[in-house]
């Protein structure tokens, strides 16, 4: 019964979700719009776990002294610092704790952290991307082989497709490939993906796959 | 002084036609009056009807140009647009009253005590004479219409009751607000019959505008009767169009249309296609798992990403270092994750079964959460439970670049052998893979996200592309019964394939002939929202 219920749940929830889509009722919506926040409430409660897991981790890690322990010092300074600043804030003088209003992000410690600590860091992690697409080009570019060479020859013609110096007639091949085999080949991995959805979805809901719930 | 008598006599002469001129105006201003005072023909055929295939609460208006519709030919072309009108019952004020008075009690504007000595220095202000809403130290809450503009009388009337309300114990405010919103449902319940009493009691309101050569209009109001936009269904609503010059007086209405009632279907026809190829596509599914399940052999193409995921595990254990596995940053809901999932237990098997380090760090707690369990329960079916840690599974952030900074450390002071990345990735798929290439890990990828395939392609060794992820569980566990759907898979592509060279033959058929009975077969494929 114990590994049964789990299977009947996700049975009537699946076939619940494939009626709504061809109902569109009112009460049907009801029922999808009751699931959906039901989904808000779980995620609100994992949130919690997830916080809890971090801070295991991190504790653990500080506690035995494993390698780099510092950082997980930083990781615990960040958590609490960001929930202690964004629950307190001086309103009308005088310092309190705000759990209900957004009165806590007004806090003038938690907004420059927030600006001028975590939105630089995470702009900093992002334009790493622009290296790595660089050394990823290199990589990829590289002709070994006919189809390689094919490539490189492709992705030269796309790059350059802007360039005046080369006329009009680089731009109309690029579009070209952009819009016939680029584009031809992306719809066959977009119908292979709606099949391959529906088919998950169809063997999840018949319980034929039952490896996401750990067997299989 | 020649020159000035010469002018003087042009005055005379000109003020002397003008005068003289005064006589024949009445035929010009007949013509100009014609123009203002006969009205443009109004619209005709106006037709309503419920909305099809939607959950109610919204009517269709079709009709046709008035003649004088500045988009026609002939006619006076004066008329620059449309205005529709709804006939709504003097009883909807009562409840715009009522709804002001609940959402006060239950929103923003709600009284708390906390404010009470702003409310009363707000109080000496209008005592004082100061009206001006932003000087005042607390606004009281107002009715909605936004053209209104409170008295000194209004304003201190409304103070003193929000410093009342602020005063009174709490047990009262929450009997006020249960009381008005029960008078507020009761009075929603009475709206059909108050429609029904059509036309007395009521006006007409302007719901909107079509430009001149419009000829529809959707009036969708909101199913949530606490709306202000709230259109109530099986209530008889009634509908006009007025024809309209640049002048907005220049107008003529259409003949009322009515009564017209609007509901919810129980089935959207528009979405029929998509109904016929999933029962297509689920017989499919059903033939060949019941083949599968009675031993027929049944042959899929080896991907030879799948493959190397058990000799990546062997690697890891050879090496002695640890297999990270990346779940993407997708929800637990999306297809992607849950093909993820089923490729975890696999994995998580074979990583117990050979006693080697396992790293799975999550983005989403939801998803660690189940994360956790899929591995536990990996562990026991390889009767290693003892060897599960729950800390294998772990929470890093919710932030995009932040859950990549902590992956790439991780990847760099751990050095695993293996890096395994399944799911939803999104621009942060190359810079995960890069520094996986740079950490000298065999890395095996897959996602569904078209976008991001590239980046795993030339980053990684092995690539999952699109609809190998969902099938990679299949491969992995060699189950007849999941072979058999992805057999039902091919199958249902071939047949993808054979229409979309049909609606190719059908669209030339159309380029060469135009006519549009060549395009029955493509409109057989069009999807309603």
């Amino acid at each position: 019964m114990r590994r049964q219920l789990p299977f009947v749940l996700v049975f009537i929830t699946g076939f619940f979700m494939i009626f709504q889509y061809f109902v569109p009722h009112e009460k049907s919506e009801f029922v999808y719009e009751f699931l959906l926040d039901w989904l808000t409430i779980i995620g609100a409660f994992a949130l919690a776990l997830g916080i809890w897991s971090l801070w295991r981790v991190s504790f653990d890690k500080i506690k035995f002294k494993k390698e780099n322990w510092g950082y997980s010092v930083v990781t615990l300074f960040g958590l609490f610092a960001m929930i202690v600043f964004g629950f307190t804030a001086q309103v009308d003088g005088s310092w309190g704790v705000y759990f209900y209003t957004a009165e806590g992000l007004q806090n003038p410690l938690f907004r420059r952290f927030f600006d001028f600590i975590l939105i630089p860091i995470q702009a900093t992690m992002f334009s790493l991307l622009a290296f790595f697409i660089a050394s990823a080009a290199y990589r990829a570019f590289r002709a070994r082989s006919i189809i390689a060479t094919l490539l490189l020859l492709a992705a030269l013609i796309v790059m350059m497709r802007f360039n005046p110096f080369f006329g009009a007639w680089i731009e109309t091949v690029a579009n070209w490939l952009m819009n016939v085999p680029n584009l031809a080949a992306q719809r066959a991995i977009v119908i292979g993906l709606g099949l391959g959805m529906v088919a998950t979805a169809l063997k999840i809901i018949l319980g034929v796959e039952r490896g996401y719930m750990g067997q299989g | 002084m020649k020159y000035v008598l010469t002018l003087a006599l042009l005055v005379l002469v000109f003020s002397a036609s003008g005068f003289a001129q005064t006589p024949s105006a009445p035929g010009d201003s007949l013509v100009a009056d014609s123009m203002i005072l006969t009205p443009p023909a109004p619209v005709a055929n106006l037709e309503v009807v419920d909305k099809p295939n939607d959950h109610g609460h919204a009517t269709l208006l079709t009709w046709d140009l008035s003649p004088d519709d500045m988009s026609l030919e002939g006619g006076s072309k004066l008329v620059v647009g449309y205005e529709v009108f709804h006939w709504v019952p003097d009883f909807a004020n009562r409840i715009s009253t009522l709804r002001s008075e609940f959402n006060q009690l239950q929103g923003g504007a709600y009284p708390i005590q906390r404010d009470l000595p702003d409310a009363e220095a707000a109080l000496e202000q209008v005592q004082s004479g100061i009206t001006d809403l932003g000087a005042l130290s607390l606004v009281p809450a107002l009715p909605e219409d936004t053209a209104f503009v409170p008295t000194v009388g209004y304003l201190e009337q409304a103070l003193r009751d929000t410093i009342a309300a602020m005063n009174a114990p709490q047990s009262d405010m929450d009997e006020l607000r249960r009381s008005t919103r029960e008078a507020y449902l009761a009075a929603i319940e009475q709206l059909p019959a108050e429609y029904a009493k059509y036309p007395e009691g009521g006006d007409w309101v302007n719901l909107g505008k079509v430009a001149a050569g419009g000829t529809a209009y959707e009036h969708t109001g909101a199913k949530d009767a606490f709306s202000g936009d709230y259109l109530p269904d099986y209530t008889d609503l009634y509908y006009r169009v007025d024809a309209v010059g640049l002048d907005p007086d220049y107008r003529a209405e259409s003949d009322p249309y009515g009564p017209v009632q609007s509901k919810g279907q129980w089935y959207n026809t528009g979405r029929t296609t998509v109904l016929v190829s999933v029962a297509i596509f689920t017989l499919f599914t059903i033939m060949f798992v019941s083949q599968a399940r009675k031993g027929k052999k049944l042959y899929v193409r080896p991907l030879a990403g799948i493959e190397a995921v058990d000799d990546a595990i062997g690697r890891a254990t050879e090496m002695g270092k640890p297999i990270l596995y990346v779940l993407g940053l997708g929800a637990a809901s999306d297809i992607a994750t849950i093909a993820s999932f089923t490729i975890l237990t696999r994995v998580a098997k074979r990583v117990a079964e050979y006693q080697t380090q396992l790293i799975v760090p999550t983005y989403d707690p939801i998803v660690m959460t189940i994360a956790q369990e899929v591995v536990k329960s990996a562990y026991m079916d390889a009767g290693r439970a003892d060897d599960f840690n729950q800390d294998i599974v772990y929470f890093v952030t919710q932030s995009q670049f932040a859950y990549v900074a902590a992956v790439n450390g991780t990847m760099l002071r751990e050095l695993p052998a293996t890096n395994v990345y399944m799911g939803k990735f999104y621009a942060e798929s190359l810079i995960l893979a890069e520094t996986g290439a740079l950490a000298g890990s065999i890395q095996i990828a897959g996602t569904d996200e078209i976008a991001q395939i590239p980046f795993f392609v030339v980053a990684c060794d092995y690539t999952l592309i699109g609809e190998e992820l969902y099938a990679a569980s299949a491969y992995l566990g060699g189950e007849p019964i999941l072979l058999g759907s992805l057999k039902a898979q091919d199958y249902a592509k071939a047949l993808f394939v054979i229409c979309a060279i049909v609606g190719f033959v059908t669209l030339i058929g159309y380029s060469a002939t135009g006519s549009e009975s060549w395009l029955w077969f493509k409109d057989l494929f069009h999807v309603a929202d």
